[in-house]
C-alpha cells in the first residue's frame, strides 16, 4: 500500500467534474458508470502498524507521555532519597525502588494512553474499519512497551546514578532482559486495563487502582530476579538469577496475553 | 472477531434486487428505556432517507445501529445485504459515518488523519489528496487540525467519509458548521445528486425534504411518521418537533 | 427462570450441614497439639478460602457466559458469584487474622501465602463495584463487569503460584497445610468444607431471587406506566402486593422485558 504522497501543488477549489473521477460520485444515471476505486483489505500485521504509527506520530507531536513518566520517575527518585535517609541502596531494597517507580511511572502512561481516542471520537473511527479489532489492542500495548522502553532508558542510569550502590556493569546483560519481560506483563495488562477505565467516571482514579493489583506478580518476579543483580557481590560472581523468576513472568505474560486477546474486542463496542 | 477477506475490488452494488436498507421492528433499549422502538422501513439503492425528530428523540442511534457501532435489541436490520449484528464486519467497509464528531485527531494534519484512514481502509494514498483537492483542503492539508476553523474540520471530515467510496452514507447533519461556499462544494459528494443510498439526519426539514425519497420522523425513539415527501404535511412536521 | 424453586430445601440442607460441622469441630475433631483450641479456626478460614477463590473463578466463567451469549441474566449470575465471593474474602482475611495473632502474636503475618494472596485478590475484586458504578450505560456496564471478571479470574491462580513461589524457601508454613491430617480432622475439615459451600451457594441463590424479583417488580411497574390498564391485556394489571422473596410467578412476556433491561443493587 502505497503511503500518503508528500506536497501536491496548491491549486484552489481544485474539484474536476464529479461524474468523472472515479470514486466520487458513483453513477450519474442508472447503471454504475465510474469505475470503482482500487481497494485491499488490510490484514492483521497492516492494521496494527497504521495503528501504532498513528499513536506514535501523536506522541512524537505532543510529547505527553514519555518525558512526563521519565521526569516522574526521576523525582521519585529524589524523594526516595529523602524518604529512607539513604545515599546508597543495593540488593532487595534497590529493585525494590526501582520497581516501584518504574510500576509508578507506567501508570502515568497507562492513563494516558486511550485518552486521546476518547475525546477525539477515534474509537468510532477505528470500530467503522473492516478490521480485526484485536489489531487495537496490539498495537497500544506495543505502543505502551515502547514508552516503557524509552523510560527505562533513562530512569535505570538516572537511578544507578542517584541511589545505587553498586555499580550497573555486572547486572547488565541480564537486567534489560528481566525488565523487558517485565514491561510486557505492564504493556498488556496496562492496555487492557486502559481500556477499561477511559470510558468511565473516575478514570485517572480507576486506572491505577485496577492495575496495581493485577500487576503484583510482575512486581514478584521482576523485583525477586534483580536483587541478585543489583546485589554488591554481583560483580564478584555470587547470586545469579534463580530461573523461577523470568519463568513466571514468562508465564503471566503469555497467559494474559492470551486473555487480553480474547477479551478486549469486548472493550470496544458502543 | 472475525477476520474480513476482500482479494477483489467491492463492488458498488448491495445483492441483486435487494434494498439498500431493511429495518423490521428494530428496538434499541438504553437501561430500560427505550432510545428506539418498532422502527421498520425499507430504502432501495440510491434513495435517500430523511430522519426528523426533536434531540433525544434517536435519530443519532439509528443512525449508530445502521453503522453497525450499536447491536439492535430486537427486531431486524439489514445492511447491503448483511444482517446485523451478526454480518456487520461484512459490511463495515461500505458504510460512511458523519457524525456530530468529525472523528479526526487534533494534533494531526488533514492528511496524516485521512492517511491513517485510508490505511485502515486499505485504500491507497492517492485517493487522500483526490478528496482534499475535492473538498477543497488540499492547500491546508499539512496544518494541525486543531488550528483549522469548524467548516474546513467539517469538510475533512466529509472527506474521511468518502474516503473508502461507500455506496451507503449515513449523514448526521452534514451541512452543520458549513458557510455557504463550502457547503455547495461538498453538495455534488453528499447530496442527493452524488448517486449513493443516503440517510440524513436534519433538523432543517425544509432544506432536506427536497432530495428526499422517504421520511421518517422520529419520537421519543418511536416512528410518528414514515412517508415519501409529497405526503408529508407541515402540519405533520410541526407536531413532531412541538 | 424462577430462581426462588428449591430455595427452602436449600437452606435446610445448609442449616443441618452448618450444625454437623460445628458439633464436630468442638465435640468431635481433636485438639492440636501446638496450638490448641485456637487451632479450630482452621475449619472456618481454610473453607471459607476455598469456597471464595471457587466463587471468583466461578464468576469468571459466569462472565464468559454472559459475554458469548449477551444474555445479561448471566451478568446478574456473575456479579452474585464475585460480590458473595468478596464477602467471603473478607471472612478469610479476618478468620486468618486471629488465627495469626493467637498463633503468632501478630494480627498480619507475611510469611502465610494464602493469606497474602487473599489480600491482593481483595484489593483487585474491592474495585469490581466502583468500575460498575462508574459505568451509567447498563449494558457497557455488564460487558466492562465481564471484562473484569474474566481477567480478574485468571490473575487468581497466576497470583497464588506467584505468592506462593515468593514466600517458599523462606518460612515453614505453619498454618494452612491440609496435608497429612489425621482422619478425624479431615472429616471435620471436609464437613466444614461441604457447609460452607452450602452456605455460599443459599446465600447466592437469596440474592439471586431477590435481585430478580425487584426487576420482575420494575419491569411490570414500567409496563404498567405505558400501556395503562384499558389494552385488554388481562395478564398485566396486577402488581403483587410484596415480592416475596421465593419469587413471584410471572407471565413469560414480563420475564422477557425484565431479562432485557438492567438489574439493580
Amino acid at each position: 500500500m502505497s503511503t500518503v504522497a508528500g506536497d501536491t501543488p496548491e491549486a484552489p477549489g481544485q474539484a474536476g467534474d464529479p461524474a468523472q473521477e472515479p470514486g466520487l460520485c458513483p453513477r450519474s444515471g442508472a447503471g454504475a458508470s465510474a469505475p470503482p476505486i482500487p481497494r485491499k483489505a488490510p490484514t492483521f500485521a497492516r492494521t496494527a502498524g497504521a495503528l501504532l504509527r498513528k499513536e506514535l506520530l501523536v506522541e512524537l507531536r505532543t510529547l505527553e507521555s514519555v518525558p512526563g513518566m521519565s521526569l516522574f520517575a526521576v523525582t521519585v527518585f529524589v524523594i526516595f532519597h529523602f524518604a529512607l535517609n539513604r545515599t546508597g541502596v543495593s540488593g532487595d531494597e534497590a529493585a525494590g525502588i526501582l520497581w516501584v517507580t518504574l510500576l509508578l511511572a507506567a501508570m502515568l502512561g497507562i492513563n494516558r494512553l486511550f485518552v486521546a481516542d476518547a475525546e477525539e471520537g477515534g474509537f468510532d473511527g477505528f470500530l467503522l474499519a473492516p478490521v480485526d479489532r484485536s489489531a487495537l489492542l496490539v498495537a497500544k500495548a506495543l505502543a505502551l512497551l515502547a514508552y516503557l522502553v524509552v523510560l527505562e532508558l533513562v530512569a535505570v542510569p538516572a537511578f544507578a546514578l542517584l541511589l545505587l550502590e553498586p555499580s550497573l556493569g555486572p547486572a547488565l546483560p541480564e537486567l534489560p532482559a528481566i525488565l523487558l519481560l517485565g514491561d510486557v506483563g505492564v504493556a498488556v495488562i496496562g492496555t487492557l486495563v486502559a481500556a477499561m477505565a477511559v470510558r468511565t467516571r473516575a478514570r485517572d482514579l480507576l486506572g491505577p487502582l485496577l492495575a496495581l493489583p493485577l500487576l503484583v506478580p510482575v512486581v514478584i518476579g521482576g523485583a525477586r530476579a534483580t536483587a541478585p543483580l543489583l546485589s554488591l557481590g554481583h560483580a564478584a560472581g555470587v547470586g545469579g538469577v534463580p530461573i523461577r523468576w523470568p519463568l513466571t513472568l514468562a508465564l503471566y505474560d503469555l497467559l494474559f496475553g492470551l486473555i487480553a486477546y480474547a477479551v478486549f474486542d469486548f472493550l470496544l463496542e458502543d | 472477531m472475525a477476520a474480513l477477506t476482500l482479494d477483489a475490488p467491492l463492488a458498488r452494488e448491495a445483492a441483486d434486487g435487494a434494498a439498500a436498507l431493511e429495518v423490521d421492528g428494530l428496538t434499541r433499549l438504553y437501561g430500560e428505556r427505550e432510545a428506539l422502538a418498532a422502527v421498520s422501513l425499507s430504502l432501495g439503492e440510491g434513495q435517500t432517507l430523511v430522519v426528523l425528530g426533536p434531540n433525544g428523540a434517536g435519530k443519532t442511534t439509528l443512525l449508530r445501529v445502521l453503522a453497525t457501532l450499536l447491536r439492535p435489541h430486537a427486531g431486524v436490520v439489514r445492511v447491503l445485504g448483511s444482517s446485523l449484528p451478526g454480518e456487520g464486519w461484512a459490511v463495515r467497509g461500505r458504510i460512511g459515518l458523519l457524525g456530530h464528531e468529525p472523528l479526526l485527531y487534533r494534533e494531526l494534519t488533514a492528511r496524516e488523519n485521512l492517511g491513517y484512514h485510508a490505511r485502515l481502509h486499505g485504500v491507497a494514498g492517492e485517493r487522500v489528496e483526490e478528496l482534499l483537492g475535492a473538498v477543497g483542503m488540499s492547500a491546508r492539508a499539512r496544518e494541525p487540525v486543531r488550528t483549522l476553523s469548524r467548516g474546513m474540520v467539517q469538510r475533512v471530515a466529509i472527506a474521511r467519509t468518502l474516503l473508502h467510496d461507500p455506496p451507503l452514507l449515513l449523514l448526521d447533519e452534514p451541512r452543520a458548521n458549513l458557510d455557504p461556499a463550502g457547503a455547495e462544494l461538498v453538495e455534488p459528494l453528499i447530496g442527493p445528486s452524488c448517486g449513493r443510498t443516503r440517510v440524513v439526519c436534519s433538523h432543517d426539514p425544509q432544506a432536506d425534504l427536497e432530495g428526499a425519497d422517504l421520511v421518517l420522523g422520529l419520537r421519543a425513539g418511536r416512528p410518528a411518521l414514515l412517508a415519501p415527501p409529497a405526503a408529508v404535511e407541515p402540519r405533520a412536521i410541526r407536531e413532531l418537533y412541538g | 427462570m424462577l430462581y426462588g424453586k428449591g430455595l427452602r430445601t436449600l437452606s435446610i440442607a445448609t442449616v443441618a450441614a452448618m450444625a454437623t460441622a460445628l458439633c464436630l469441630v468442638f465435640f468431635y475433631a481433636p485438639l492440636e497439639a501446638e496450638q490448641g483450641f485456637l487451632q479450630k479456626i482452621f475449619y472456618v478460614h481454610v473453607p471459607l478460602a476455598i469456597v471464595a477463590l471457587c466463587g471468583f473463578v466461578i464468576g469468571g466463567l459466569l462472565a464468559i457466559q454472559h459475554l458469548r451469549t449477551r444474555d445479561s441474566r448471566w451478568d446478574m449470575r456473575s456479579y452474585v458469584a464475585i460480590h458473595m465471593s468478596l464477602i467471603f474474602a473478607v471472612g478469610t482475611l479476618i478468620t486468618g487474622s486471629i488465627w495469626a495473632k493467637g498463633s503468632w502474636g501478630h494480627w498480619w503475618v507475611w510469611s502465610e501465602p494464602t493469606l497474602v494472596s487473599f489480600l491482593i485478590v481483595f484489593l483487585l475484586y474491592a474495585t469490581y463495584q466502583p468500575l460498575r458504578f462508574a459505568i451509567e450505560d447498563p449494558e457497557r456496564q455488564a460487558r466492562y463487569a465481564s471484562v473484569f471478571a474474566i481477567t480478574a479470574g485468571a490473575f487468581v491462580p497466576m497470583n497464588f503460584i506467584a505468592v506462593r513461589l515468593s514466600t517458599a524457601y523462606l518460612h515453614p508454613r505453619v498454618l494452612g497445610s491440609t496435608s497429612n491430617l489425621p482422619g478425624s480432622m479431615a472429616l471435620t475439615f471436609v464437613v466444614s468444607l461441604v457447609a460452607i459451600a452450602l452456605l455460599f451457594a443459599t446465600l447466592c441463590k437469596y440474592e439471586l431471587t431477590a435481585k430478580h424479583a425487584r426487576a420482575q417488580l420494575r419491569a411490570l411497574r414500567r409496563r404498567l406506566a405505558e400501556t395503562g390498564t384499558d389494552q385488554g391485556d388481562t395478564r398485566s394489571a396486577r402488581i403483587p402486593e410484596s415480592a416475596s422473596a421465593e419469587g413471584a410467578c410471572l407471565p413469560a412476556s414480563v420475564e422477557e422485558v425484565a431479562t432485557a433491561g438492567r438489574f439493580g443493587v
